[in-house]
């Protein structure tokens, strides 16, 4: 049994309000926020690196739990340089040096990803730290500047620890697909600027994610409505509204915090979990679900169960 | 009423338009449709036609005229006939 017994987060202190922006990009800040829900998003500085947020929300989250990992996973479409990937020096940093460290670079799904690859390697290895960390403005915001992906994105990292037999969030099931076929509507080269097919990313992302929940409550033999939170990945307010209205079950059900950090890919589902874990206190037996969407095309969805 | 004339009182619906597009206008240049309007609108031709139409044809050329819709939904409605 894999559960989930802690969660973390960092977030960089600068605020960059969609009023501030909208000026830089001209247009009208209600229009950001019609299309996106997004009033504000964290802007990293040059010392807040994918490692350095990485490591302290990795940090805040082993701060909450009295374990050590034995395993690093690590998330990040936005690494900084081809290799090594950030995970090695994030197990360093931490004081992990030696234990294995796996870099995932899935971009918006990796988080999930991560989480389920580690509720299936924790029985062998001990106790998974998963993290995301992002720094999405860097690319969003190069010149030029093109306002439908500037608006979007913010930085930040997440972070949540899986252990074996513990009380926490137990891992019940989980639905993992990708598809490369869409691999050139959302992607960022090894040089040049993030290229995002924004309908094609939308009209496949309203699809697949509520596609992909349904796919694991109907194995579960549970429906929508029996699911007290769903945690999905920020990437935009509408779509997560549109996932609600499709699976039928209201709004209010689906954790948002987009507002406050905008889209901060892989990290954001880690994030807005560490921030709805630290308000809410899930009775033992309700149910919790995560899902995620990205560039690939990967996605997919996991059914936790919280247990005391 | 005609399909054509089904697609577009769809696309006015989800459009919140009174005007009905010409079949051959874009329907995302001319800015009936958004990438949110477009997959309700998808949704709603799903509805009304009885069909489903496969992830693997949601990109919006394939729905970016009256025409394109039309010429689609009848292909898609032959071959499960």
């Amino acid at each position: 049994m894999a559960v989930i017994v802690a969660f973390g987060r960092y977030l960089p202190d600068r605020v960059l309000r969609s009023d501030d922006l909208a000026v830089r990009l001209g247009v009208d800040s209600a229009w950001i926020t019609e299309v996106s829900g997004i009033q504000e998003r964290r802007v990293a500085g040059d010392d807040e690196t994918v490692v350095e947020m990485g490591v302290r929300a990795g940090r805040d989250c082993l701060a909450r739990v009295d374990a050590n990992p034995g395993l690093v996973l690590v998330s990040s479409g936005t690494p900084g340089r081809r290799f090594p990937g950030p995970a090695a020096e994030i197990a360093h940093k931490l004081g992990f040096a030696g234990i294995p460290a796996i870099d995932l670079p899935v971009a918006s799904a990796g988080s999930l990803f991560g989480v389920v690859l580690g509720a299936q390697l924790a029985s062998a290895y001990g106790p998974v730290l998963v993290i995301a960390s992002e720094r999405m403005s860097e690319v969003a915001m190069a010149e030029p500047l093109d306002k439908n992906m500037a608006i979007l994105f913010g930085d930040g990292a997440g972070a949540c620890l899986i252990h074996t037999d513990a009380p926490g969030l137990e891992i019940v099931d989980s639905v993992l697909h990708s598809d490369g076929s869409w691999a050139g509507d959302l992607q960022l080269g090894l040089t040049g600027p993030l290229h995002m097919n924004g309908p094609t990313v939308i009209m496949q992302a309203a699809r697949k994610l509520p596609g992909a929940i349904s796919e694991l409550l109907k194995r579960n033999s549970m429906l929508p409505g029996a699911v007290a939170v769903f945690v999905m990945h920020q990437a935009n307010r509408n779509l997560i509204d549109r996932a609600a209205r499709v699976l039928d079950v209201p709004a209010a059900r689906f954790y948002a915090n987009i507002a406050k950090y905008g889209n901060t890919s892989s990290a954001s589902m880690l994030i807005a979990a560490s921030e709805w874990r630290e308000a809410n206190a899930p009775a033992s037996g309700d149910q919790v679900c995560m899902a995620a969407f990205g560039a690939g095309f990967h996605w997919g969805a996991v059914l936790l169960t919280a247990r005391a | 009423m005609s399909r054509q004339e089904k697609i577009i009182e769809i696309v006015k619906r989800v459009s919140k338009s009174d005007v009905a597009p010409d079949p051959e206008e874009s329907l995302f240049d001319s800015g009936y449709l958004d990438s949110f309007a477009l997959t309700d609108m998808v949704g709603e031709i799903e509805r009304e036609f009885s069909i489903v139409i496969p992830d693997a044809d949601l990109t919006p050329r394939r729905f970016d005229s009256i025409e394109r819709i039309d010429s689609y939904v009848a292909r898609l409605a032959d071959s499960n006939a």
